[in-house]
């Protein structure tokens, strides 16, 4: 018995395999984009060899994969046209009508999936109340048909005024188009996103339809391959909400399946915080391209609603596509380890969002890498061993490092390649801190008493010197942070979320609406489910999302379970008044609250958690030698031990500034913090006393 | 730590000032009750040391709090003299003059206080959605007919809440919980200020802020000056006129550019209108120094360093100074329009560098139903702001942006919002072909909606809106944008300014302008063409 998770990245596809006794083998081979089932089989042979483990002893797969968010950044999905209420034929170009960077003059948005010319109106119009005040237009539908073919569309997306409200025209335009072109995949905005908001509905619609044809057929394709090979277990699909889904369900909603390797990554940090009882955690993933930073509180990942995909412009808000999915709340900021340094027009340090990405790579790769990167300044600090990168397999140059530097920044500002090196790593730090600052008040959350749980390849090298910055008190390194993502697919729920708009007020309430509403929703979610998991228990989250009447941002709150009887309103008032003083500092008294959406959460019972764990021995570990390293906060070069973490035993201990290396990562502890191995093997870093600022 | 890396460490707590700055505006954003704030951004927040000086600026949506809130703080100190100072207390005004431009934005100041030390100031502006008076249009003959009018005040005395100016407040509002939820936000904001500024100078174990401010000013001045005099020395002018309300409006502007400065003089243009669309100078001198900032330093932050180059001045009783107690509410019809001016001398030193001319001003439709003498006793009472724009002009490089707002950086309204909040329809809201100018790069197409309403009732507009008389001119050979429209479902045509009346048995009728088109449209490459014809963005 063995549960498997394959991760597919933009470079490297990473394979996790979890055995009966808890222990995991991992295999990362290279990205096959021609046919990303082929890097995912050759992964999956790699780790089941090394495990010794045979195909038909497999009891799960879970896979997740940036390919529907590629295809989204890259526009290499389908010939995609949009059907729309006439009047409305250019909701996606109007989109918010402004601009994302206030001071460009010259700056381009977004073009939108479906150009102009395949965007179909069709007369039809529903009222916010779902009343059909236009009746829809049936014989706008077989002109469109011949349209369609004419100019070879594979996918529509319909989107019509309040569908939300009442999908009755858009499931009978369905039907129409289906009966003449019975191929054509079809996405009804009101199954995708049934929420008010057009511009972000139609745009959810036309991203899912667009991403369909193609995951459609890969995700076939691999399901087809992994029976093939003997894997007789379902394939279930990792969510961006941090759920895993089954294969229909992904197939017929692949929007849902953008951004599920970070999700992973934040299912992993929520596990960890589990086993170690941390309540408030902030997760932060660094690999080699951006960082990832999410909240965790009592071990669940923050979660949004909305999410951009495909930021054009240095990763700015606003310069992407907002779709509506229940996803895991992260930021994401144009910062890793090949984030490239420079000097901007005032002489100061600047670091990203451009990276050198895996070729050429930092200059130190030696690939003819040309631009001073993170690495490099990581490197130069004495953060990297120059011979014991990813796993020994690559040895870096220090000295292009140093050179490239001190010409592109150090020598400029009439300073030693050094201090540069600090210079660029203290930027990059700071701004990671920042936007996590940033992203936190935006959560209305403190980030003062938290813990970090870092992981990816650059992650922990920076995690320490940030937790300086933000004043947070601990730091754990998990183990295996390299392959996390394949990792926390092992440990998702098989969960789904829904969510529809029911608009009403707290002192107008419709008991018997929010009731039915529940129970449609329920219904749906639960089927869904089923399909993943037809035995487990299954427990349903009621939520919904207030504010005071007027106001422009939600609160989630929860909804009481079963049939809803009188009085829930004013539960839900007091509950919303609490919440809010505690975002707010004050609530605002007499003020109506209004009701935007409702929605359910289904899931199975979460796998059980492995249980490998030893007693910790506290011990002083042993190094395995010196190296001169820079510390951050007293900003020169002194000696200092390095640990090879595959030799410590929990209950290990050591004092910073130190580092622990381990095949595809290195751990820098500042002066600031002293570690120790915990009973699950994770690295654990604590602020020392002296040191609070 | 040797000089040079004490230069890197400065970078860092200007990064984190930025950082702290953006957090008081989102704690803003977050808390506002206003829509025009909350879906729009339409605040500010900053930082100041002692003298007053700005250190950073919160990036927001709208341009027109950029210099004022720098100005704004400098009158607090006068009149609140730092040793007068005390821990837990905020100060208050609306004054348009001191202000931001209108009696809607409240614009608060606190002192901030170390470890009982005074260290240096913030302040955070926000639009309230009420304030009484004749309420949100132009037809107020002067600013005592536009609302509450508050002088600087202490609205917190040593963290106590002054209760006289809340019940005050909530008095000579109509919507007066809303009003009281966004002052709350405002003191919010300055809180979470107060309480970052405190907690970053103890990491960076800083004693004042004297040292970082003098850094963040002299670099920022320098980048700026350098940025000024990479540009040919010379003075420029350009005239233009807009549809104004009682008489049409000239714009003139002269434009200087020294070793040291850049100033912009409006002598000769219009002087002040009898109605609710004049300019105090702090407003014209906030758009017209963002305009020259987007083309002449878009990088470099806000603060009184960067500002400082930057010279804006008008005659006194001119439409862009006009003095108390001129009607101002809705100043930003001429505010808005300023940039063109600015962009129109910025052309002639420097051919290529500025688009042609856009829609500029927002087609803000402020629409009221079921108040006053209007009122039917079946009808609901509402009252929206639907933010819209037209299009933006053709560029030196690419066409422009289709229904978009520039200098503004507000958002537009969507349709099933509005229709979920008032008995609205809106039976039509998309491009406005052909309304692009024609050119080597076309100016951005404008858009048509239609609204009525769902009840058997009539509704108003209280209309602010301009283009409608002169179209946005193209640039370089390029051909002028669409004029706006604004009528009657039914053809009867109606003032772009002013309240009126749509009855129910008809249809508010809006077409956006279209932007000015770039160069001329024979040298439009022909994929371009194909592509506009094929998109149906031009059908001739």
């Amino acid at each position: 018995m063995a549960r498997l998770a394959a991760d597919i990245g933009g470079t490297f596809t990473d394979v996790a395999l979890e055995l009966d006794d808890g222990s995991l083998a991992t295999s990362k081979v290279p990205t096959t984009p021609q046919a990303p089932e082929q890097g995912v089989m050759n992964g999956v042979r790699l780790a089941l060899e090394s495990a010794g483990v045979k195909p038909e002893e497999i009891t799960g797969v879970i896979h997740g994969t940036t390919l529907a968010t590629n295809a989204l950044i890259e526009r290499k999905g389908a010939a995609t046209a949009l059907i729309c209420t006439d009047g409305f034929r250019d909701t996606l170009r109007l989109a918010y009508e402004n601009r994302f960077d206030q001071y460009d003059v010259f700056l381009e948005k977004p073009e939108p999936l479906v150009p102009r010319h395949l965007t179909y109106p069709v007369v039809e119009r529903m009222d916010v109340r779902g009343q059909v005040l236009i009746p829809l237009d049936e014989s706008g539908a077989s002109a469109i048909v011949s349209a369609l073919r004419e100019e070879g569309v594979e996918a529509v997306a319909i989107g019509l005024l309040h569908a939300y409200a009442n999908p009755a025209h858009e499931q009978r335009l369905r039907d129409l188009l289906q009966a003449e072109m019975p191929d054509l995949q079809i996405t009804l905005s009101s199954e995708v996103c049934p929420e008010m908001r057009e511009y972000e509905r139609l745009t959810t619609a036309s991203c899912n339809a667009y991403v369909q044809p193609l995951m459609a057929r890969y995700l076939t394709a691999l399901d087809g391959e992994l029976k093939a090979f003997g894997i007789t277990s379902p394939m279930l699909m990792m969510t961006s909400g941090g759920g895993v889904c089954a294969l229909e369900t992904a197939i017929r909603y692949p929007i849902r399946l953008v951004e599920s390797g970070p999700s992973g990554g934040a299912i992993l940090a929520a596990t960890v915080a589990a086993e170690r009882g941390e309540a408030e955690v902030l997760s932060y993933d660094m690999g080699g391209t951006t960082a990832k930073i999410c909240l965790i509180d009592d071990a669940t990942p923050q979660t949004a609603r909305t999410f951009e995909i495909a930021r054009a412009a240095r990763f700015m808000k606003g310069s992407g596509l907002p779709v509506r999915i229940p996803v895991i709340e992260m930021i994401e900021i144009g910062a890793g380890g090949g984030s490239i340094a420079r000097l901007d027009t005032l002489n100061r340090i600047t670091v990203g969002p451009d990276s050198t990405g895996s070729e050429p790579g930092p200059v130190c790769y030696g690939h003819g890498g040309t631009d001073a990167a993170v690495t490099d300044a990581d490197l130069a600090l004495g953060r990297l061993d120059p011979d014991g990168f990813a796993d020994g397999r690559m040895t870096l140059d220090v000295q292009a490092s140093h050179n490239a530097i001190g010409e592109h920044v150090a020598t400029p500002l009439g300073l030693e390649p050094l201090d540069g090196a600090l210079g660029i790593s203290e930027v990059v730090d700071e701004n990671m801190a920042n936007a996590a600052r940033v992203h936190a008040v935006e959560r209305g959350k403190d980030l003062r008493h938290r813990t970090m749980i870092a992981f990816g390849g650059a992650g922990p090298l920076h995690a320490c010197r940030m937790a300086e910055k933000l004043a947070i008190p601990r730091v754990v390194i998990p183990h295996d942070p390299g392959v996390g993502s394949a990792v926390g697919f092992l440990r998702a729920p098989i969960a789904y979320e829904v969510i529809r708009s029911r608009y009403m007020t707290v002192s107008d309430f419709d008991l018997e609406a929010v009731n039915d509403v529940f129970a449609g929703l329920g219904r749906e979610a639960r089927d869904i489910v089923r399909q993943g998991a037809p035995d487990a228990e299954l427990t349903e989250k009621r939520t919904c999302f207030m504010r005071y009447l007027g106001q422009g941002h939600e609160i989630e709150v929860a909804v009481s379970d079963g049939d809803l009887q009188a009085g829930e309103n004013e539960r839900l008032a007091a509950s919303y008044n609490e919440e809010y003083a505690r975002l707010f500092r004050r609530a605002v008294p007499g003020m109506d609250i209004e009701i935007l959406g409702w929605k359910v959460v289904v899931s199975a019972q979460s796998p059980a958690l492995a249980t490998d764990q030893s007693d910790e021995n506290p011990h002083e570990a042993e190094p395995a030698g010196r190296r001169l390293l820079v510390d951050p906060a007293a900003g020169k070069s002194a000696e200092a031990a390095a640990y090879d973490r595959k030799n410590l035993r929990p209950g290990a201990s050591f004092r910073g500034p130190c580092v622990l290396f381990e095949g595809q990562t290195t751990t820098v502890v500042t002066g600031g913090y002293d570690g120790r191995i915990d009973r699950f093997g994770h690295i654990v870093l604590e602020r020392r006393q002296e040191a609070n600022p | 730590m040797n000089e040079a890396l004490e230069r890197i460490n400065l970078q860092i707590m200007w990064n984190r000032l930025i950082a702290v700055v953006e957090e008081q505006g989102q704690t803003l954003m977050r808390a506002a009750f206003s829509p025009i704030v909350r879906e729009s951004g339409d605040i500010s927040a900053g930082i100041f040391d002692l003298q007053g000086r700005m250190m950073a600026q919160a990036v927001t949506g709208t341009p027109g709090h950029i210099n004022t809130m720098a100005a704004a703080v400098k009158h607090f100190v006068g009149i609140f003299p730092p040793e007068t100072m005390v821990e837990g207390d905020i100060y208050l005004t609306n004054d348009p003059w001191l202000g931001s431009g209108h009696l809607n934005d409240f614009v608060l100041v606190k002192p901030c206080f170390l470890d009982g030390r005074l260290i240096g100031l913030n302040s955070c502006t926000s639009h309230l959605a009420d304030i009484g008076g004749r309420s949100f249009g132009p037809d107020a003959a002067d600013v005592h007919e536009e609302g509450l009018y508050i002088p600087p005040i202490k609205l917190v005395d040593a963290g106590v809440i002054n209760d006289t100016m809340m019940k005050l407040l909530h008095a000579n509002s109509r919507v007066p919980v809303q009003n009281e939820g966004d002052l709350y936000a405002l003191i919010a904001c300055c809180e979470v200020g107060e309480e970052r500024l405190a907690g970053m100078m103890r990491e960076f174990a800083m004693e004042s802020l004297d040292g970082l401010a003098q850094h963040i000013i002299d670099t920022s001045r320098e980048a700026t000056l350098e940025r000024i005099r990479a540009w040919p020395r010379g003075t420029w002018s350009s005239e233009m006129m807009t549809d104004g309300y009682d008489f049409e409006i000239k714009i003139a502007a002269t434009m200087t550019i020294g070793d040291d400065s850049l100033e912009i003089d409006f002598a000769g243009s219009s002087g002040r209108s009898r109605y609710g669309i004049n300019c105090p100078l702090t407003y014209a001198q906030a758009y017209t120094v963002f305009a020259l900032k987007c083309i002449i330093a878009p990088d470099i932050p806000n603060n009184a360093g960067a500002l400082e180059p930057f010279i804006v001045t008008a005659p006194e009783g001119s439409i862009m100074n006009a003095l108390k107690p001129a009607p101002v509410v809705m100043r930003h019809v001429v505010g808005q329009l300023l940039p063109e001016a600015a962009f129109g001398c910025l052309h002639q030193a420097r051919e290529g560098t500025v688009p042609a001319e856009g829609t500029s001003v927002l087609w803000d439709l402020s629409l009221r139903g079921g108040f006053g003498h209007h009122h039917a006793s079946n009808q609901s009472q509402f009252a929206m702001e639907l933010v819209h724009n037209g299009g933006t002009g053709g560029r030196p490089t690419a066409d422009g942006l289709d229904a978009t707002a520039y200098p503004s950086g507000v958002m537009g309204s969507q349709v099933e919002m509005t229709e979920s909040t008032t008995p609205l329809i809106v039976w039509r809201r998309e491009l406005r072909p052909d309304s692009g100018g024609a050119g080597k790069y076309r100016g951005g197409n404008g858009q048509v909606i239609e609204i009525g309403s769902s009840e058997e009732a009539p509704f108003q507009l209280a209309a602010a809106l301009d283009r409608i008389t002169y179209p946005a001119r193209g640039r370089a050979g390029g051909q002028d944008g669409a004029r706006g429209i604004l009528r009657l479902s039914s053809g009867k045509p109606m003032n772009g300014k002013g309240e009126q009346d749509i009855p129910p048995d008809d249809r508010l009728w809006v077409e956006t302008p279209g932007g000015g088109g770039y160069g001329y449209p024979a040298e439009r490459d022909p994929a371009a063409i194909a592509a506009d014809l094929r998109s149906g963005l031009v059908t001739k």
